[in-house]
């Protein structure tokens, strides 16, 4: 009988990542090979550990010799005798651009790591002019549990892909329109109140940038008491159904500002539902 | 799905169109009901769904898509999400006659205007009769027509309620057969041919390369297609063959045939010509790469702007299913193939070959990323083959002379003939065949020279997503390889003539506007950089102070779009800029 | 967890959620899991995504029904009709896995004799199911290669709770989809640590690791560690300790962390034996309605937030719960109370003074008196996000499914074999009447939980508060209008609810929750009726009576309505 599925034999090849070579299996993206190699500062930011690599902010590219084209190391597997360049006058050139791009059309003031990609990659959005079209409107506020800010939304699709087929399977959101004025809705941009949404924030787990963000948070940074530095981030289980989701209640004097899991929980895969996201007021207040 | 629905209820007229595809409701069964994957799996049905939708009211309303969401179990902003991709499509009331006015690159030199109440539309492929128009009219008999070339006192009775006048035969684009040319070898039906009729196509040759590929074998027809070294006509120029082969030897079952024929190149109408004028030759082409590599179904990618082309094709198929030429024994040979036109509405990127699987699924029609390739995973995330019209069409000569006797015409690295759109200032502008390794010169000749008071200024070869070629370059052979050694590209045989006349500061801007408009906004390279490369154009327009910063900006831009944009639009949104710039001194 | 015991042994789950995810067909009896357990619903998609194929048993077409390739929805309380309907159309279709029923199981014979009368038409008839869906789920499940059976309260929530899950584990064994990789069976807990609790010995027949304190060898076992004799006869169930004082025979009780006097089915009566007690003790984090009833009140911590200790969910997964608050002055952990309780009462037990050496020292004497988990050091615990029990060693760990031991050739190791339990079908307690002509069933709605003490104290965008939810048919029968205040009345009592219209109904069935207690008492309405043996109440099935109230009152309760 067999009791326990037997996993697949992997089969390794070798990679080379600026000029070491790595033995990695088959199947293994490219990022991963990378890491293995010891190459870590890779930026990322539509990539996510529990999504399929959507490969659509570019910011990951590498050069893969014999490629016409820069390579998304998130989404790319590795090939036997691969030799991938992470460091590259092009990459730089691309890393930078795409770091412009996003720079000039969208706020990345609180997307974790922007600053310093910026100051490496030399990254300067004025020489796009005052002129340019942005993404700038105003933060929708249409319920008491979070935000959107979607002049912070970059569209890399991870809140669509976490509310849709891949996790939630609400589908409260896709991305509406094309181009530049492509954008994340609901049906007829409704507001979330009028929408499919079911407030399981596994959209704001996601996103890459705090364009949706509890209204804790985006509340606290508005009046300036959000102190990263002050908080503690504490691993427990959920106190509602028996399902026994992990959470990561982050605590800032004594109160609870934000609840996520973690993504390599076996149980939650960094997702939750709406009780154990935002069902901790009746703990809070003291 | 546990759909959330808003309280936004559909029409009865709404209803109906949706139900008449989908077939009537049921009876609200209390004690049962099944979903699931059964329903889900009908997600490809999405975008014929919301075709119907749009034809007989006009757009698609929020009780419109409610309805389709609970008959299809699709959520109600994913449905929102694709039908506002599609430009052929609105989610906001509007009149239930349209407009359409092309605005594009062979028309915006022809002079087209816009006049209040139409609509701007990209390039309706219909550029030998430049300016052209469409008139969408929706309702219970909704009805699609053309007219070009279009007056503006035409277009204004068209706004007023007038009908459109009947349109002229699909001969016209071709002056070759008038001129009775009988060396034709992709157009030599059309003209000739009763494109309505199988029986008129059988008594010109049709079928007979059916009954050949059967006669040699799916193996035999793959050999002649690789000895034939055809090229794909998209734009790309893979060797069709190995493409063929690779997806015949495909153990994952089934596969899939789609021709793309989702003619939407600025420029570009060929296609569109065979389909209209030949629409048999297409459908038994598909017929033998069907037999050849496998597939059990295809899917003939419509341009939604093709009215002609989709009567012509749907009746064609019509008629060969009825003679047993499709269907579950094809020509009594034991195969089965199932054909039909799947309707675009609007979008060009959908002719990226991976972009149309997204929209054939019911999905926004972005391209993936590859590899993949489609020969492995494709349409439905099976081994698919995805061929272009005109190379669909180049099937029946090398299946029936033989792919060896195909090769020697032609140079070695590009054999057969090709077509080219010759638009703009020639005098007889159309659809014209040569062999690969003629000359710009000699096209520009067939096609009467130039027209009378023009003199050359340059010519936009292979259309916005190709570059400019100079009066010096005229003689350089129209082959992959030749022109690729003179950076030029052959892109989807565009051959758009310009004159002394021609505005190219606003013609070059048009092309910016274009992949702007027609950016598909998945990556951020394409998104925001075709957007930035037209603000850019913008400010270089005006001169100004940071002229040499901008045009350094400029290239910046076009190196990161064709170094890391996803697909092949994004790679090619820079180029005819870059060339107008190099070579003809545009915004210098 | 009775039925599951009975059956196997052990009182948990035998699958996983990972196996979930791989299997090939997925039955969801009596669980609306999208509502009531979102997360593990979430396993059930990606199940769903690979392709199995979602069978969901419930009276209403809930949300997680709107999934399934079929619902089925059956008369309330007509769950062992229908699973015995399956079993005999398995049985003479000839798909019953007979290898397996003859190594692993018992009373196959007398089983079958059982099930024999419920051809499909009978089924039919008892079930209100179609025939051709009855076997079309009796055919899926037995042709499957893995098959997951899982429910919730909609098969416990009965007086005849027990059968109904040992109907269901008939199920399974005739098809042998128990036992292996993404094959068993899934009681979802409706709480967080219903699992743990009983896996403790907060159960009046079981001391910690689920070891049955009838067994003189387990008893000493206990004994010989804590220095004192263990009764060896059974405890009261909760529904005993009603009846209990109702007797006059318990006169002290010590409530930790409930609320029956809001959760307890008929609540009327359950008020007022509790205030007839001699001495109530409540250990809440709120003053509870109970709390209010008490004579002594003492204010614990939030055992998830607030304290150290460990949690057990319905995979059997033992996962560490910690700090991450100071509780408010004055409410203690719950360890400190019950520990200075026991000081005052003359046992001075010395467990450490940090609050987590204390958690981790009491979790360690669990771990030396409980072989299912002996393996699980705080420090695994730690570095595996939890652990599934059995884990009787620290060096490594078991298959994530219980049971592999009935496929195995040596009858010794094959162990005990499984019975069947040839139940017999029972109609709900309560029949509905010409005066109680509606059938009214209870459930949970998610973004809220049990009597909303908890879940209340948050912003839900999704909560319009209590309702009566009726079919569109039974609205229009009855001439009531969406959000229209009507009377709701059974045999025990009426409560004044708002009516929702929802297509989830089917005429004569009615919903409501009992996450608001303060705005509509459901509890009002429920029967009482329990299992006896597992003391479940039939929360599941009361009949009730819906009637329009006069226009004054109507615009009465409306206008208070509007000024909460």
């Amino acid at each position: 009988m067999n009791a326990v599925p037997v996993a697949a034999p992997t089969r390794l090849v070798d990679v080379t990542v600026d000029g070491t070579t790595v033995k990695v299996a088959e199947g293994t993206t490219v990022l991963q090979a990378c890491r293995g190699a010891g190459c870590d500062d890779i930026p990322t930011l539509c990539y996510g550990d529990t999504l399929t690599p959507k490969n659509a902010c570019r910011v990951c590219m590498v050069e893969v010799e014999g490629s016409r084209t820069l390579v998304p190391s998130c989404s790319r597997k590795v090939e036997a005798g691969m030799v991938v360049h992470t460091d590259t006058e092009r990459v730089q050139h691309s890393r930078k651009m795409v770091l412009e791009f996003l720079g000039s059309s969208t706020d990345l003031s609180v997307a974790p790591h922007v600053a310093d990609w910026n100051e490496q990659y030399a990254v300067d959005v004025d020489r796009y002019g005052p002129d340019r079209r942005t993404k700038a409107q105003p933060v929708k506020r249409d319920n008491e549990l979070y935000v959107r800010d979607y002049e912070k939304c970059i569209l890399c699709y991870k809140c669509v892909d976490a509310c849709g087929e891949q996790w939630q399977n609400t589908f409260a959101i896709a991305v509406a329109g094309r181009g530049f004025d492509s954008h994340i809705a609901a049906e007829y941009d409704a507001e979330l109140p009028d929408s499919a949404c079911v407030y399981c924030g596994n959209c704001i787990a996601v996103c890459p940038t705090g364009a949706l963000m509890f209204t804790s948070e985006h509340d606290m940074r508005a009046d300036g008491s959000w102190d990263e530095s002050r908080q503690t981030e504490t691993d427990t289980i959920c106190p509602y159904c028996g399902v026994g989701c992990q959470l990561t209640l982050h605590v800032q004097d004594n109160s609870i500002v934000k609840v996520t899991s973690p993504s390599d929980h076996s149980v939650t895969h960094g997702n939750l539902c709406i009780k154990g996201r935002f069902g901790f007021q009746h703990v809070q207040n003291h | 799905m546990d759909l959330k629905l808003s309280a936004h209820t559909p029409t009865a007229d709404e209803i109906d169109a949706i139900d008449a595809l989908l077939g009537a409701t049921g009876e609200y069964d209390h004690r049962l009901a099944r979903a699931g994957h059964d329903l889900r799996d009908q997600r490809h049905r999405l975008l014929p769904v919301l075709h119907a939708v749009n034809d007989r009211v006009g757009w698609i309303s929020r009780g419109a898509i409610n309805h389709i969401a609970a008959r299809m179990d699709v959520a109600p902003a994913e449905i929102y999400g694709v039908a506002t991709f599609y430009g052929l499509f609105s989610t906001t009331e509007r009149s239930t006659r349209q407009v359409h006015v092309c605005v594009d690159l062979a028309c915006q030199i022809a002079g087209a205007t816009v006049p209040d109440g139409a609509h701007e539309s990209p390039c309706l492929g219909l550029c030998e009769r430049a300016p052209a128009v469409l008139l969408v009219e929706a309702g219970p008999q909704a009805r699609q027509t053309v007219l070009a070339p279009a007056t503006p006192v035409q277009v204004r009775a068209l706004l007023d309620g007038g009908a459109a006048p009947d349109e002229a035969p699909a001969e016209v684009a071709t002056p070759q057969v008038a001129a009775g040319a009988d060396d034709l070898v992709l157009l030599g039906r059309v003209g000739v041919v009763d494109p309505t009729s199988l029986h008129s196509y059988r008594s010109h040759g049709g079928y007979a390369a059916l009954r050949r590929a059967i006669e040699i074998g799916p193996v035999g027809v793959i050999r002649e297609m690789l000895d034939s070294g055809i090229m794909g006509r998209g734009g790309a120029a893979f060797p069709a063959g190995r493409k063929w082969d690779a997806v015949a030897r495909q153990p994952a079952r089934p596969h899939y045939l789609v021709c793309n024929a989702d003619e939407s190149e600025p420029g570009t109408f060929k296609d569109r010509v065979i389909m209209e004028g030949d629409p048999f030759s297409l459908i038994e082409a598909m017929t033998i790469a069907a037999y050849a590599t496998g597939c059990e179904q295809g899917w003939i990618y419509l341009r939604g702007e093709y009215p002609r082309a989709r009567r012509r094709l749907t009746d064609a198929i019509e008629q060969a299913v009825a003679h047993g030429l499709l269907g579950d024994d094809v020509m009594g040979a034991g195969f089965s193939f199932h054909l039909e036109v799947f309707l675009g509405a609007g979008a060009y990127i959908c002719g990226e070959e991976t972009a149309i699987f997204n929209s054939i699924e019911g999905f926004r029609g972005e391209p993936r990323n590859k590899p993949p390739f489609p020969v492995e995973v494709g349409v439905f995330g099976k081994p698919t083959v995805v061929n272009n019209v005109e190379t669909l069409a180049n099937v029946l000569p090398i299946v029936l002379g033989g792919g060896q006797a195909y090769a020697s015409v032609g140079t070695t690295g590009s054999t057969g003939t090709k077509l080219f759109c010759v638009s703009g200032a020639v005098a007889r502008p159309g659809v014209y065949e040569l062999p690969f390794g003629a000359t710009l010169r000699e096209v520009i000749d067939l096609a009467g020279g130039m027209r009378e008071g023009s003199t050359l200024r340059t010519v936009l070869l292979g259309g916005a997503a190709g570059s400019f070629a100079t009066p010096d370059e005229l003689d350089v052979p129209l082959t992959f390889e030749d022109l690729r050694a003179a950076k030029l590209s052959l892109g989807s045989g565009v051959v758009m003539v310009l004159d002394q006349h021609v505005d190219l500061t606003a013609f070059v801007h048009r092309i910016a506007a274009f992949f702007r408009d027609e950016s598909c906004g998945q990556c951020v390279p394409c998104r925001v950089g075709t957007m930035r490369q037209e603000e850019v154009l913008q400010r270089l327009e005006h001169g100004g102070p940071n002229a040499s910063a901008d045009r350094e900006l400029l290239a910046d831009i076009g190196r990161v779009l064709r170094d890391a944009s996803i697909c092949g639009f994004g790679h090619s949104a820079h180029g005819a800029i870059e060339s107008a710039i190099a070579k003809l001194g545009v915004f210098s | 967890m009775v039925g599951l015991a009975t059956v196997f042994g052990a009182g948990g789950g035998t699958s996983s959620y990972a196996e979930i995810e791989d299997t090939d067909v997925i039955v969801l009896w009596g669980s609306n899991a999208r509502e009531a357990h979102p997360i593990f619903f979430h396993h059930v998609l990606k199940g769903v995504h690979n392709g199995a194929k979602l069978f969901v048993v419930d009276p209403r077409r809930s949300a997680s029904a709107q999934w399934a390739d079929l619902w089925l929805g059956n008369n309330v309380g007509t769950d062992i009709a229908l699973s015995h309907t399956i079993a005999r159309e398995i049985i003479h279709a000839g798909l019953a896995n007979t290898a397996f029923i003859e190594r692993a199981t018992t009373g196959f014979d007398e089983y079958r004799a059982a099930v024999e009368e419920w051809t499909l038409e009978r089924g039919e008839a008892v079930t209100g199911v179609p025939a051709d869906a009855i076997r079309e789920l009796a055919h899926a499940y037995a042709k499957a290669d893995r098959g997951q059976l899982c429910w919730t309260l909609g098969i416990t929530e009965h007086h005849n709770g027990v059968d109904n899950v040992l109907s269901l584990i008939n199920l399974a064994l005739l098809c042998g989809h128990v036992g292996r990789h993404g094959a068993g069976l899934n009681p979802l807990r409706g709480q967080n640590n219903v699992q743990g609790g009983g896996d403790m010995g907060a159960i009046p027949n079981r001391l910690a690791g689920f070891q049955d304190i009838l067994d003189p060898s387990v008893r000493e076992k206990f004994g010989a560690a804590w220095g004192v004799t263990i009764q060896d006869r059974y405890g009261w169930h909760l529904t005993q300790m009603f009846e209990a004082m109702e007797r006059g025979d318990l006169h002290a009780v010590y409530v930790i962390g409930e609320n029956p006097a809001q959760s307890e089915a008929d609540k009327e009566h359950a008020v007022h034996l509790l205030a007839g007690l001699d001495h109530l003790v409540v250990q809440d984090i709120f003053l509870t309605k109970t709390a209010e009833l008490a004579d002594v009140v003492l204010p614990g911590s939030a055992s998830w937030c607030e304290s150290e200790g460990t949690v057990t969910n319905s995979e059997r997964r033992v996962q560490r719960c910690r700090k991450a608050l100071d509780p408010p002055t004055g409410a203690r952990d719950d360890i400190q109370i019950i520990l200075d309780i026991c000081r005052r009462l003359g046992h001075d037990w010395h467990y450490g003074t940090e609050p987590l050496e204390v958690a981790e020292n009491v979790w360690n004497e669990v771990r030396s008196l409980s072989p299912m988990h002996a393996g699980m050091s705080y420090a695994r615990l730690t570095e595996l996000n939890g652990i599934q029990w059995p884990c009787p060693h620290e060096d490594r760990l078991e298959p994530s499914f219980l049971h592999g031991r009935l496929w195995a050739d040596d009858p010794a190791e094959r162990g005990r074999l499984a019975p069947f339990s040839p139940v017999v079908d029972e109609p709900p307690v309560e029949a509905t009447t010409d005066e109680f002509p509606l059938r009214l069933t209870t459930g949970r709605r998610l973004d809220s939980y049990n009597t909303g003490v908890q879940s209340g104290g948050f912003d839900s965008p999704l909560r319009w508060g209590e309702s009566i939810d009726v079919s569109p048919e039974d609205a229009a029968t009855l001439g009531l209008a969406d959000g229209e205040w009507v009377r709701v009345s059974s045999p025990r009592g009426s409560v004044n609810a708002p009516v929702r219209i929802d297509r989830v109904l089917r005429p004569g069935l009615v919903f409501m929750t009992f996450h608001f207690p303060e705005q509509v008492d459901t509890n009002v309405l429920t029967i009482d009726a329990t299992d006896p043996k597992s003391g479940t109440a039939e929360f599941k099935a009361a009949a009730v009576r819906i009637d329009k109230l006069v226009d004054d009152r109507a615009s009465q309760v409306a206008g208070a309505a509007a000024g909460n």
